[in-house]
């Protein structure tokens, strides 16, 4: 999960309104993908090479990260990829894609503690949830919660409660049975 | 979402605006943590996980968590930084979990700063 909190970043940085986290699973191919999806400001082809490969492309001004280069890292040593699908003013949609039972794969964590932080700390921003698994689907919009709360902190204690409650169960009920 | 969820969330929301209307609030605590590569490096996920814990666990009313990206004092990673009312922001450094609880619980409830942990200007 570390991964995915710098890939937000990005979209965070990249000036999105909305941001999708979608994990899923296929246990009959074994596998597993994470996409971040953005519509944000997207990024031109240079700019794609230069955050996938900071080392080996040309330098420029703009700082970047290390964040996805160690994702694909990561993905590429369980059999796995990374695909970035951008255009300028077109957003970004980031998969990385693992063999699932690889042994180097890291697991995925604490998943709804994961999103838990971003909806209450991003309160800007619309998060979609997304968590697949063998055809069973969760999906977590944070969007009726916020407009039914009419300003209340998301950060109230109760409601924490509330939401990490809704979390784990979504995750629990389509999650792996193995 | 399911309706009965929305309905749960719904009462949740009238013991908030009650809870606000009862308790005199002190003025709004805001919580601060960079999450930048060098702050999720130095583990400031459990960081933040730790103050929304306590939230809970205290059960603390009108405070705002918020992330930011590189706070630029690398070296004291992680970073919590703290407002309370009007008072100035105090940065915090080399903020474990544990530290983090007992901020959450000698300054933001306490509203006293703990000192030895405030980063040297």
């Amino acid at each position: 999960m570390l991964h995915i909190i710098d890939i937000v970043q990005n979209s965070v940085r990249a000036e999105a309104k909305t941001i999708q986290l979608i994990i899923k699973e296929d246990l009959q191919l074994d596998r597993l993908s994470i996409t971040v999806q953005d519509n944000g400001i997207g990024m031109n082809e240079q700019m794609i090479a230069r955050v996938v490969d900071p080392f080996t492309t040309t330098r420029t001004t703009r700082k970047v990260g290390l964040g996805i280069p160690l994702l694909k890292a990561a993905a590429e040593m369980c059999n796995g990829s990374l695909e970035i699908v951008s255009a300028p003013g077109q957003g970004t949609r980031l998969t990385a894609e693992f063999q699932r039972s690889h042994i180097d794969r890291m697991p995925l964590g604490d998943v709804a503690g994961t999103v838990l932080t971003f909806l209450v700390t991003y309160l800007d921003i619309h998060w979609l949830f997304h968590y697949k698994v063998a055809g069973r689907e969760f999906i977590f919009d944070d969007e009726p919660i916020k407009q039914e709360l009419e300003g209340i902190p998301l950060t109230e204690p109760t409601i924490l409660a509330f939401l990490r409650e809704q979390l784990e169960e979504g995750i629990k009920e389509v999650g792996s049975r193995e | 979402m399911a309706i009965k969820s929305l309905d749960e969330l719904r009462k949740l929301k009238e013991q908030a605006l009650k809870r606000r209307e009862t308790t005199q609030s002190t003025g709004r605590v805001q919580v601060i943590v960079p999450m930048g590569t060098p702050g999720i490096a130095a583990g400031a996920r459990e960081t933040l996980k730790a103050i929304l814990e306590s939230i809970e666990t205290e059960n603390l009313s009108d405070v705002i968590v918020r992330q930011t990206g590189n706070s630029g004092l690398d070296e004291w990673e992680p970073i919590v930084q703290v407002m309370v009312g009007d008072q100035p922001k105090v940065t915090y450094g080399k903020v474990s979990a544990e530290r983090a609880k007992r901020i959450m619980k000698e300054h933001v409830i306490g509203e006293k700063i703990v000192a030895e942990l405030v980063v040297p200007q």
